[in-house]
């Protein structure tokens, strides 16, 4: 292939990439590397810039300030036309007057390969689409589509693939089955991918590595289990997963534990997982990670943090776990995940219950963040460019 | 039509278990009769005005001037050595109004198809205003446009006196009552039934879609040539359509911007109806005119294959 790079993608970098569109600032200084190979996600609710530092890559918008670089070349002002880069755009935008076949053939022939039918071939097998070669794309359904998009994408072999929201238009359950299929491709083929999506479950199942994006900035880039073990903003612990937010102060350490004041229970967390060094704090538990247990028994031995007093104010059955709301003492409502492991019922709401669980699940953030930020609206709300 | 027929079912459904059998078969011949009724003013319309004219036309074509009759009087000898005649004569005025009219389209797709592509692409808050600026002329008549340009165009008007200054025209030369006259003039008084096909067309098409192509290593060029102008060819093969159609028999800008030697059919028809009310051959040239763009018309669909786009 005529200026194919070199297999398993480039490194991409960005540097203080700033984006202005007239006073709105979109991107706002971000510096970002991905390196070749992974499958890196751009997470973040719509509007905070993540669309647009995609199209910054793709070149189909100019950075206001900063540069772009794919490998050891600087590509922020070449036209889109001349990057080796790809995406599969977020409602596909095939060519509806071309078939399939030439759909995808259509990178390869502007770029005058020699063996166009072979490759077509193979990126329709890799789809699992063999048999649509003629079809056009208004005879396929959504899915079809969208692998339809990924292959004539996928076809170049660019340095870094983009997908721009690249599942927002399937239904729930191939949504999960196209999860797992894009992994699988992206194994496959080792090429970068950008995936930039406002679904936290769709980043978490498949990115190797995350970057939470809120206006126009990064808060916090790891791991799926780095960002949810331990988020580093309010921002994070919400948008990623639901948290349990409560403030406290430190009151002393013991050891490598910190000894937390909250609302007048000592609480022990391991002082490693503190990322401020105020002592006003904001502590997070996820819901999943509290064991309820009648008011005044004893929880699990692991389970050292104790918090009495709760009266269940909510209990939902989801099959899976019930999901309740516990009123604290404080007038605080926390929410407790309980896994149904088939033993005792639903706790019925008016129940006393005390909260249990292990200071090892404790995050703790700078208390002056937005309780509030990242709290995700109705999922399945319609989202905007982001 | 889908949506009167459903509520026509509706009304139907509701009233079987009221009414007796008779009374829903009754309901049922109303409903297969309502398309008729509805299609009946349009084809009353079509048959006074359009079907009766062209059956006058077409027996009018075969008529004959009786020994000595007076000027006017034709009878009707069913004469089709008509035809050969008076196409004959006219071959080279045929082909004068077929070149000028394929001149004027091409002419007016090659002003309007980015004309009409930035207007809907790139124009912004201006779009509707420039819309508005492509149909305005419309509030003007025909005739004083067209006779506007005989002064553009005159000798001493500014675009001869720019052109010979810039010594692209000789000292002696007009543009006024010329060939290239007639053209520009046809070109003009069509444009915007080129513009605004093309630019419903082109609006419709997901300006993703460019992006896709230059995201698949189309420069601008290729992506208009392969992927734009293939999706906006209904709009292309309806303005071509409704430029060269009337300019094939257009007289107006021939009569006004042109010589004798710029005779289009349209001013050969007028005379020979109005002048020399010699009707038979008026016919004749009419209804050959007709054919000949209807033959034309149906090839050029066929090879442009629209049915193909979506």
């Amino acid at each position: 292939m005529a200026g194919t790079p070199k297999p398993g993608g480039q490194d991409l970098r960005l540097e203080d990439v700033t984006k202005r569109f007239g006073t709105f600032v979109a991107v706002d200084n971000l510096s970002l590397t991905i390196p070749s190979g992974s499958f890196f996600a751009l997470l973040g609710p719509s509007g905070c810039g993540k669309t647009t530092t995609l199209r910054m890559v793709a070149g189909l918008e100019e950075p206001t300030e900063g540069v772009i670089w794919i490998g050891d070349e600087d590509v922020t002002h070449t036209k889109p036309y001349k990057r080796p880069v790809n995406t599969v755009f977020q409602n596909y935008a095939l060519f509806p007057h071309l078939d399939i076949f030439e759909n995808i053939a259509f990178g390869l022939r502007r770029r005058g390969s020699k063996s166009v039918k072979g490759e077509v071939e193979a990126a329709l097998e890799l789809v699992e689409l063999s048999g649509m070669a003629r079809r056009k794309p208004a005879q396929l359904s959504g899915g079809q589509q969208q692998r339809v998009a990924l292959a004539r994408a996928i076809v170049n072999r660019p340095a870094v693939l983009l997908l721009d929201e690249p599942l927002g238009a399937l239904d729930l359950k191939l949504r999960r089955q196209m999860q797992i299929e894009l992994k699988r491709i992206q194994t496959e083929v080792g090429l970068t991918f950008i995936h930039v999506t406002h679904d936290q479950e769709e980043a978490m199942t498949m990115a190797d590595t995350i970057a939470v994006m809120n206006a126009g900035q990064v808060e916090q880039m790891g791991s799926p289990g780095e960002l949810y073990e331990a988020p580093n903003t309010t921002f994070v612990a919400n948008f990623l997963g639901q948290s349990n937010l409560v403030r406290a102060s430190v009151s002393g350490t013991d050891g490598d534990h910190l000894v937390l004041d909250l609302h007048g229970e000592k609480l022990s967390m391991p002082a490693s997982r503190r990322t401020s060094g105020t002592d006003d704090l904001l502590i997070g538990i996820r819901p999943e990670k509290i064991q309820l247990a009648p008011a005044g028994e004893p929880g699990s031995s692991r389970d050292r943090n104790v918090l009495p007093g709760g009266v269940v104010s909510d209990a939902s059955f989801t099959g899976v776990s019930t999901q309740y709301l516990v009123r604290m003492p404080w007038g605080q409502e926390l929410m407790v995940f309980v896994q149904n492991l088939g033993t005792g019922g639903v706790l019925r709401p008016g129940t006393q219950v005390d909260l249990h669980w292990n200071p090892e699940h404790t995050f703790a953030l700078d208390g002056s963040g937005d309780v509030n930020a990242g709290v995700e609206r109705i999922e399945g709300s319609p989202v905007g460019v982001g | 039509m889908s949506a009167a027929i459903g509520a026509g079912e509706l009304q139907v459904e509701e009233q079987r278990p009221k009414g007796s059998p008779e009374d829903s078969a009754r309901a049922v011949g109303r409903r297969r009769a309502t398309p008729y009724l509805l299609l009946l003013p349009g084809m009353a319309w079509l048959i006074v005005f359009f079907v009766l004219p062209m059956l006058t036309l077409l027996g009018t074509s075969t008529q004959t001037r009786p020994p000595g009759a007076e000027i006017g009087v034709y009878e009707q000898t069913f004469r089709f050595a008509n035809y050969p005649e008076a196409i004959n004569e006219y071959l080279a005025v045929f082909a004068r109004s077929f070149g000028y009219a394929l001149i004027a389209t091409v002419a007016a797709l090659v002003i309007s198809y980015p004309l009409a592509y930035a207007i809907a692409f790139k124009a912004g808050r201006w779009k509707n205003l420039l819309l508005v600026a492509v149909v305005a002329p419309f509030f003007v008549s025909f005739l004083l446009r067209t006779i506007a340009w005989k002064q553009i165009l005159a000798d001493e008007g500014w675009v001869v006196s720019a052109l010979k200054a810039l010594h692209i025209l000789g000292p002696q030369d007009h543009i006024i009552n010329s060939a290239p006259a007639v053209v520009i003039g046809i070109t003009y008084n069509f444009l915007p039934f080129m513009i605004l096909p093309i630019y419903a067309s082109i609006e419709r098409v997901d300006s993703r879609i460019m992006e896709a192509a230059a995201d698949l290593y189309a420069n601008v060029f290729t992506a208009m040539r392969r992927v734009m102008f293939p999706l906006s060819l209904p709009g292309v093969v309806a303005g071509t359509l409704l430029t060269f159609i009337p300019a094939a028999g257009d007289y107006v800008n021939a009569f006004l911007l042109g010589n004798r030697n710029t005779t289009m059919i349209g001013n050969v028809i007028d005379s020979r109806f109005l002048v020399v009310v010699d009707y038979p051959t008026a016919a004749v040239l009419s209804v050959t005119l007709m054919a000949a763009i209807l033959f034309l018309v149906f090839f050029y669909i066929r090879r442009a294959g629209t049915e193909e786009l979506v």
